[in-house]
């Protein structure tokens, strides 16, 4: 009985915390009330006995890519810029229908409440979920695992690739100092005395 | 009460946070009902060093810093690995070894290809 | 009923570790400014009762009734938000520190020494000192100040930045002992001081203070606040309460890191030797506790503050590497001598 309440909670509080995220017309309100629904997700782990990947969860989409987005934010001051609607938001609303019917349709088709894996609630309880993912990711799945550290690499190539650009034209104020006229200044006042 | 042993543990952690959010904003309120208040438009101007503030403060800023928070979220991924690993290093033995070298191998790729390329300075 | 006592001693457990907590923040405050000024030859507070021992008190009660003013053209819900953003996540983190070894009973009741002690501990603990930095950059922003919102910048840079050799520090002391929980990894190391994770992994144990006074805000890397510079960076906007937020957050942050430095590498309640075992394991807890925050503030009144950019290549170029092959090391030293 608490479990289902608690679930309907988190449930309830991620999913009101995304709506907000897509509707609110202030970026930094939308970018906080993701936050709220990355916690709340986290919490629906906790439920699921997942404490690693709830961990994880907040570790790296709160801690880590919520803050790049704030960062992104706060670089383009958000608040002049006045929310729209993208010219491909049909697009958008279209392919947002196909995810969400597949997700459904998964959610129906699999077994989940009738058959057991190995890793039943028993098994996790009895040598901590950590290890069990451990166990888990480092012998069966070790071939996605190498290849997921691969697609990171390939992501770090791309991302100084493309703030590469960006640092290239500094625009307006606190943009490149040019280190050597700094110091060839420094030397003229120690000069002078 | 609940599913199961493992989400009982964190019961009490929820019921902290709930506490501590209690107390941050209920301290605020009480503070707020209980303090002096008096309005003056001088007062209410942002500190820059004694003159009248110049322009909005919310200027772009440098990508340096956007650069930075990127590089992060990467490597904090690759940390996350290493969790997992850490615990069962005592099972799975030299396979886990080999393993975990080849993937700080590729960390290390990335990470002398974000300084070469001046990703980690500062300027 | 059962159900009621449950949570009532739940409550119970929080209320003695904030009250514990803030206590401790309150004093820690003072003890900085008696021992700053012993340092510089100065009598540093002295006017608030004897020695000044009431003065944490008076300067709690000032900020309590003080105005706190919200800036012409700030945001006005995340400027009240930020200070309960950064306060919440270093209040929580003590849910998982084990302060001592026994249980006391009242009745059949029992209290254990920790608020509750989850498989992930460590990982919690990293988790939710991460979220902190939205607090200072969202506080920054807020304040529609220009040193405000640099200190903001800078601050959450540094933090992120400071965050992957920490995490890559503290894989070490996860590696010897095969668990991420708090009480397992204070267990492993009993059997006399040879066995804390201090002795065995040195070079994390350093990693992982410098990286914890830089996630602190601490001298000589609280950059972000830089009262010379950017007046007090991104709480410069701030008074009264909100201010005293952030402050209480800073030196809850300090305590957190320091329990998460003792738990990791110095045997939390551990005795140095088995001899000693007849002091009460909470006596070494503090004792290690109060250390390393006596450290802290010693190196406050010795060393002087880095530039931003020296900060930065200090983290990126040194800690980084340097966290990556102790990693490393440690995992094939251990794997060898098994």
């Amino acid at each position: 009985m608490t479990a289902q309440l608690l679930f309907f909670y988190f449930g309830g509080m991620a999913v009101a915390g995304a709506v907000v995220a897509v509707f609110t017309p202030n970026l930094v309100y939308s970018a906080l009330s993701l936050l709220m629904t990355f916690i709340h997700i986290a919490g629906i782990y906790i439920l699921l006995n997942a404490e690693f990947i709830a961990a994880v969860q907040i570790i790296v989409y709160a801690g880590a890519i919520l803050v790049t987005y704030v960062f992104v934010l706060m670089l383009f001051n958000p608040e002049q810029e006045k929310r729209y609607f993208h010219k491909q938001y049909k697009i958008g609303a279209f392919l947002g229908a196909v995810v969400l019917f597949l997700m459904v349709f998964a959610g129906f088709k699999t077994e989940i409440l009738s058959k057991g894996g190995p890793f039943t609630v028993e098994y996790v309880e009895e040598i901590g979920h950590t290890r069990a993912i451990g166990n888990a990711l480092f012998t069966d799945f070790i071939f996605p695992f190498e290849i997921a550290s691969f697609i990171l690499l390939v992501a770090m190539f791309g991302a100084i690739i493309l703030a590469g650009r960006g640092i290239k034209k500094p625009k307006g104020p606190g943009g490149r100092v040019d280190l050597s006229s700094r110091r060839k200044a420094k030397e003229a006042i120690v000069g002078e005395r | 009460m609940i599913g199961s042993a493992t989400s009982i543990n964190y019961i009490p952690i929820f019921i902290f946070i709930v506490i501590s959010l209690v107390f941050g904003i209920g301290t605020l309120v009480i503070s707020y009902f209980v303090q002096v208040r008096i309005d003056d438009p001088e007062k209410l101007s942002t500190y820059e060093c004694g003159s009248e503030p110049i322009s909005d403060a919310r200027n772009p800023f440098p990508a340096r810093y956007y650069i930075i928070a990127m590089l992060f979220v990467i490597f904090d991924v690759e940390v996350a690995f290493l969790y997992p690993w850490a615990v069962v290093f005592d099972k799975i033995g030299l396979f886990g070894l080999i393993e975990m070298i080849v993937f700080i191998a590729l960390f290390l790729v990335a990470y002398v290809y974000a300084w070469k390329k001046g990703g980690l300075e500062w300027d | 009923m059962d159900l009621i006592i449950q949570i009532v001693v739940i409550v119970v457990h929080i209320a003695v570790v904030l009250g514990v907590v803030l206590t401790h923040v309150a004093y820690l405050t003072y003890a900085e400014r008696k021992i700053l000024s012993d340092m510089q030859d100065r009598l540093g507070p002295m006017e608030v009762g004897p020695h000044g021992l009431l003065q944490p008190l008076a300067d709690g009660l000032k900020l309590f009734f003080k105005e706190d003013i919200i800036p012409a053209g700030a945001n006005k819900i995340i400027f009240s938000a930020a200070p309960i953003l950064v306060l919440v996540p270093a209040l929580i983190g003590f849910a998982v520190v084990p302060f001592g070894r026994d249980s006391f009973f009242i009745g059949s009741i029992e209290f254990t020494p920790y608020i509750t002690d989850i498989n992930i501990g460590l990982l919690y603990v990293l988790a939710f000192s991460s979220i902190g930095a939205y607090g200072i950059l969202l506080g920054g922003w807020a304040s529609n100040s220009k040193y405000a919102l640099l200190g903001g910048l800078r601050s959450a840079a540094q933090v992120i930045s400071y965050e992957l050799p920490l995490g890559l520090a503290l894989v070490g002391p996860v590696l010897l002992s095969g668990s991420l929980s708090m009480k397992t990894m204070t267990e492993a190391q009993g059997g006399g001081f040879w066995h804390w994770y201090v002795i065995t992994q040195p070079v994390a144990f350093v990693i992982y203070m410098i990286c914890a006074i830089a996630e602190t805000n601490r001298l000589p890397f609280d950059m972000p606040e830089a009262e010379s510079e950017l007046v007090a960076g991104f709480f410069t906007e701030y008074s009264g309460m909100r201010f005293s937020f952030f402050f209480l957050a800073e030196y809850a942050n300090m305590i957190l890191v320091s329990c998460v430095a003792v738990v990791a590498f110095l045997g939390g309640w551990q005795a140095p030797l088995a001899a000693l075992d007849f002091i009460p394991p909470i006596f070494w807890f503090l004792a290690k506790v109060y250390f390393l925050l006596f450290f802290y503030i010693w190196l406050r009144a010795t060393v002087p503050r880095l530039r931003f950019d020296q900060l930065m290549a200090f983290g990126w170029k040194i800690m980084l590497p340097l966290a990556l092959v102790n990693v490393l090391l440690t995992s094939i030293v251990k794997y060898f001598l098994n």
